[in-house]
């Protein structure tokens, strides 16, 4: 496997969608590869740091302020 | 066909409180704006780019949905329904903001960059531990803003919102295909990006 093919799985293999097969020829590939099993390593933990943090809160003000203005006006019937 | 999926997966909770909500129940949507109102704030502020534009796109999505709740047919999810309504809002508010040019889900993906990585190092051991929340926060926004937005919205809705991709490309009214190829290249893009900042140092470097 050629670390093209490899980048070609690199999304299937993230989301545990791959068959048994094709996992032990990725995990072959990545023995022999410390570039793909970086590139591997660091894209996971780029999807893991982006789900745990919060990029845009929403502060509870806002969110109160929001809702006071959608709720009147769903009472109202829109 | 709803009817097939429920008696495999249950009815999800949040139907119950549609049908509520339909027959005038404003308590059972107040519900549904509390579950949602931060991740479609998230969605709105990540097309928008625009913290003004994502509030309204939060008070305007949630009313269209409350209009058309009974266009709503339960074959999909209700929070995939209300995304989609919020995207459109929000691609609304950005062709407004650039003066009626055409705005699509589609803008700006020529681009090729990223799509093979080139940066190799390693990265420090939980590197987001050498930050601070507000630092990390800047450096998490300032990347993902970098990305088309075609690009950043398949992956906030794919990877931080867990949507599958059926469920992302049917939001987006994209094809399945096209949402994967995206998100790899989003996934690589931003992961290139990040190792500016998540590298492990050199031995003499600051």
């Amino acid at each position: 496997m050629t670390c093209t093919e490899f980048l070609a799985l690199l999304d299937e293999l993230i989301d545990d969608d791959v068959s048994a097969q094709t996992r032990s020829m990725l995990q072959e590939h990545l023995n022999g590869c410390e570039h793909c099993e970086v590139t591997l390593s660091t894209t996971r933990k780029t999807i893991e740091i982006y789900r745990s943090h919060e990029v845009y809160e929403l502060p509870n003000s806002v969110r109160q302020r929001l809702h006071d203005a959608i709720m009147a006006r769903c009472k109202n019937g829109c | 066909m709803a009817t097939i999926q429920i008696g495999e997966n249950e009815q999800h909770p949040d139907l119950a409180l549609v049908a509520s909500a339909r027959t005038g129940d404003v308590h059972a949507f107040e519900t549904l704006v509390n579950k949602y109102d931060r991740q479609i704030f998230r969605i709105a502020q990540h097309i928008t780019q625009n913290r003004e534009d994502a509030q309204d796109v939060v008070q305007d999505a949630f009313l269209k949905a409350y209009e058309k709740l009974d266009q709503f047919q339960g074959n999909s999810k209700f929070y995939t329904w209300l995304v989609r309504i919020a995207v459109n809002e929000s691609l609304m508010r950005l062709r407004k903001r650039r003066t009626g040019k055409m705005v699509s889900i589609d803008d700006d993906i020529e681009t090729e960059e990223g799509s093979v990585p080139r940066d190799l190092a390693d990265w420090s051991p939980n590197p987001e531990q050498n930050y601070g929340q507000a630092e990390l926060a800047d450096i998490l926004r300032k990347t993902i803003q970098g990305l088309p937005h075609g690009f950043r919205i398949v992956f906030v809705l794919r990877d931080v919102d867990g949507l599958s991709t059926e469920e992302t490309a049917e939001t987006l009214g994209l094809s399945v295909p096209a949402v994967k190829s995206r998100l790899l290249r989003a996934r690589l893009q931003l992961r290139e990006r990040l190792s500016r900042y998540f590298r492990k140092k050199k031995a003499g470097e600051k």
